[in-house]
């Protein structure tokens, strides 16, 4: 009798053992840096919104095609031109098991266009936003706006009930260096949840299983791991450790390719890479000149022929980059072929500018420079420093992780920086609101020109498209005359991971895990 | 003048140590290779054309040449180019030089300091020989790396980062020179303690000879045998733990690099099959720091009393 028991037993736990194995399935995803913040609302940051992407939704999104499509709202109508007024779906519950509502929809809303949100350059049109009933949410815009759903999209709902409990009414003042609840925990209406947060080391992710959507992935977790070290990344995928990397290093593409278990694809990604010079202040932080010259356009045009970008292009990203000659890429409202030509690399010209503008020897400057952010970042700065020297410019580089980085740059700490910029809307507005407006956010260059922001106020509330058009490469004229910035190239992105591991690759850097599988 | 030349060629001809030597295969390899080295370190300017430290000289187009008799190879650069088209030799001969002034630099600071702290504690004993013997207790419970990560990481808080890149250096000698003492400490303190009780010292009190006069005249040259034999594996131990740091990337910043900064900057390509970049400084920084050490075994085997 005993014995028969404990044949019981046994088979009992095999058989758990057996379906665990079976069912468990779990993708380990690394890249170099971490996501900042699991606040949705307080960094506008690639992998920071990766993250939150799993997490959060909103109330539409841009599908694995990139065309917008419905999430939490069902159907909208604009019932005037400055009047949008979305269903939500009704069958949307949180993860802690508590139905999303409109209520929700407003707080959160409200709760991006806080002083402390990052996101609030998005939705800056909307003047006012109401729940009509349960399940019935207006908002109204200042003029009519022809991308308020591209920029909806990138607005998390989070439950209102959860940040008023949990001291998260405002998002995290990121800059200030602050910390909360909502930093370091999530919850959602997305199809998993964060069940384990080590900042840089390891984020988990469990299937959540209150999720509303139809599930087309068969993943009860994902593990993200960062690893900073290029090698390191390549040597854990290699070894199995890892599944998929994100941001495979370039240089090591051919050697990925020849494992008969792992795979490479590669898509140009929508984002571009550029240098930002500061053009206002009247003395440079680190300069040894006492003045600005970035004042002067020579000087900014010399910096930009001295950039030898072809051999970037050749021997730092391994011809996986596209020269750039404005800060956006094809397929954005207002990119043309034109406007992203370069001007001619000429290292004598450059000297010539320097010259003209007055500093013949050149001058000392700091290059601030992230190291674990864009595609051979550090690499791409150093090589920066070289063709620099070759006209006089003395460049001390500075590397340091992005979390640092982009604290500094946003604290005005930055003369001569490196930056890259994706657009979520695939508008050019967007480009125009953070990077060239007087005052913006993210213009650190700091860059003012009142025709440029005329022109964005047209393309916030013109629905004629031709007349915006117009406005939108009016702009980009003018922005691109005065080389506002130093751009580089439209980066490619290659992700590597197991043959077994399906996670479809989208060009802008996001992976989408409810659509992905592991066999 | 000439004579006197000659009579110190003869003194050194005639002396023990030249005649182990002469005799130790080992001994002499590795003193070629160790004066090959340190020409090439010291002289680099005139030994190689290129200056790798100077960015508006490089050229990006040369990056990741291989070596010279590879397929791929260019003669101007015998052992190919890094990621920046940095002449590999070029850079590892004036990356070594850096890793042999820290290694010396810290060496004898720690060979000062150790020696004068040793030698006085075992000269006047009592109190303060007790607090620095237990003083080289503690020091030697934390390993020295950790120890020069720490000192690397308050300086870092402490000076500002404009002045860290120039002051680097001087971090790493004072990081690794204080992680090093308490051996030259230890051995100088013995050796005085044996020393002191000999008739010459009795003889020097006596007539009044001063304390201080006697340690660093009289006692001093006698302990230095032991003393430099412990300075010669120590150099090695230094220019090793100069270049882990450096391969943990708080040692000397990539623009000057020393070794342990090249085999880390090489690491990145180590995947990508650029072997070169990495492999080359590490089988210098090992022949180096192998010569440095046979060299070192052969002086103790020269200089210990009991072997001989």
């Amino acid at each position: 009798m005993k014995s028969k028991n404990l044949i019981k037993f046994l088979l009992a736990t095999f058989f758990v053992f057996l379906s665990t194995q079976s069912f468990a399935k779990t993708i380990k995803w690394s890249m170099q840096g971490d996501s900042l913040t699991l606040d949705p609302h307080a960094q506008n940051e690639g992998p920071t919104t990766m993250v939150s992407r799993q997490v959060y939704e909103a109330l539409v999104t841009r599908g694995l095609d990139m065309s917008i499509g419905p999430q939490l709202a069902t159907d909208w109508k604009t019932t005037n031109p400055t009047t949008w007024v979305f269903n939500l779906r009704k069958d949307v519950k949180f993860s802690d098991g508590t139905s999303m509502t409109s209520e929700d929809v407003v707080f959160s809303i409200l709760r991006a266009q806080q002083p402390t949100s990052d996101f609030k350059e998005y939705i800056s049109t909307v003047t006012s936003v109401k729940a009509l009933d349960e399940y019935t949410v207006e908002i109204q815009t200042r003029d009519p706006n022809p991308i308020l759903l591209n920029q909806l999209s990138n607005i998390f709902v989070m439950s209102r009930k959860w940040c008023h409990e949990n001291f998260a009414i405002v998002p995290q003042n990121w800059d200030a260096g602050q910390e909360t609840f909502s930093a370091t925990n999530s919850m959602g209406t997305g199809p998993f949840k964060i069940t384990l947060r080590e900042p840089n080391t390891k984020t988990v992710f469990k299937k959540n299983t209150k999720w509303w959507g139809n599930v087309e992935h068969n993943l009860t977790q994902i593990q993200l791991l960062p690893i900073k070290n290029a090698a390191t990344r390549v040597a854990a995928l290699l070894s199995g450790e890892i599944d998929i990397v994100t941001d495979a290093p370039v240089q090591d593409l051919a050697r990925i390719k020849s494992s008969a278990e792992h795979k490479v694809e590669s898509t140009p990604q929508m984002r571009t890479i550029f240098l930002g010079m500061d053009q206002a202040a009247d003395k440079l932080r680190s300069g040894n000149t006492g003045d600005n010259p970035f004042k002067k356009k020579e000087v900014r045009q010399a910096f930009y022929q001295a950039i030898d970008i072809e051999a970037i292009k050749k021997k730092v990203m391994r011809g996986l980059s596209e020269p750039a000659g404005i800060i956006t890429f094809p397929g954005v409202t207002g990119y043309t072929k034109e406007l992203d030509k370069r001007l001619p690399y000429d290292v004598n010209a450059a000297k010539q500018l320097l010259a003209d503008a007055g500093y013949p020897n050149g001058f000392d400057i700091e290059l601030r420079c992230p190291n674990d952010r864009y595609v051979n970042d550090e690499a791409i700065c150093t090589a920066v420093v070289g063709m620099l020297g070759k006209i006089g410019i003395n460049v001390n580089l500075f590397a340091q992780t992005k979390s640092k980085h982009f604290k500094e740059l946003k604290d005005d700490q930055g003369d001569f920086y490196m930056l890259g910029w994706g657009v979520p809307t695939l508008d050019s507005h967007y480009v125009f609101h953070y990077l060239y407006e007087s005052g913006a956010s993210w213009n650190k260059v700091n860059f003012s020109d009142p025709e440029v922001d005329a022109a964005i106020r047209v393309m916030e509330g013109e629905v004629d498209l031709d007349k915006r058009n117009a406005a939108i490469a009016k702009a980009w004229k003018i922005v691109r005359d005065n080389i506002a910035y130093l751009p580089l190239h439209h980066q490619v992105i290659s992700w590597a991971s197991k043959k077994k591991v399906n996670v479809p690759i989208r060009p802008n850097n996001e992976p989408l895990f409810r659509f992905s599988s592991i066999n | 003048m000439d004579s006197q030349k000659l009579t110190l060629f003869n003194r050194i001809k005639d002396s023990d140590i030249y005649f182990s030597f002469i005799k130790s295969p080992t001994a002499i390899v590795s003193a070629i290779i160790l004066i090959i080295i340190f020409f090439c370190s010291f002289f680099v300017e005139f030994v190689t054309p290129y200056n790798p430290f100077d960015p508006s000289s490089l050229s990006l187009m040369d990056a990741f040449t291989p070596p010279s008799w590879t397929e791929d190879g260019l003669a101007k650069f015998i052992l190919g180019t890094d990621g920046q088209g940095r002449d590999m030799l070029s850079t590892i001969l004036y990356g070594s030089r850096i890793s042999l002034i820290v290694g010396f630099s810290a060496i004898i600071f720690s060979l000062i300091l150790g020696v004068s702290l040793g030698l006085t504690a075992g000269y006047f004993g009592g109190k303060y020989e007790m607090i620095v013997m237990r003083l080289t207790d503690v020091q030697l419970t934390v390993p020295s790396i950790l120890m020069a990560l720490l000192v690397d990481g308050i300086a870092r808080g402490i000076i500002s980062r404009e002045m860290h890149d120039e002051m680097a250096i001087y971090v790493l000698i004072f990081a690794i020179g204080i992680s090093e003492w308490p051996q030259f400490a230890r051995v100088s303190r013995a050796a005085t303690l044996v020393e002191k009780n000999k008739d010459y010292v009795s003889a020097s009190t006596i007539i009044g000879v001063s304390n201080i006069l006697i340690m660093f005249k009289h006692i001093l040259p006698n302990i230095m045998r032991p003393v430099l034999v412990i300075g010669t594996i120590g150099l090695a131990l230094a220019i090793l733990a100069e270049s882990t740091l450096s391969f943990l990337g708080v040692g000397v910043p990539p623009t000057t690099p020393s070794l342990g900064t090249l085999i880390r900057l090489g690491n990145d390509f180590l995947f990508s099959g650029e072997w070169w970049i990495t492999f080359f400084p590490a089988i210098f920084l090992v022949i180096l720091a192998f010569s440095i050490n046979l060299l070192g075994d052969w002086m103790r085997d020269t200089l210990n009393p009991k072997l001989n």
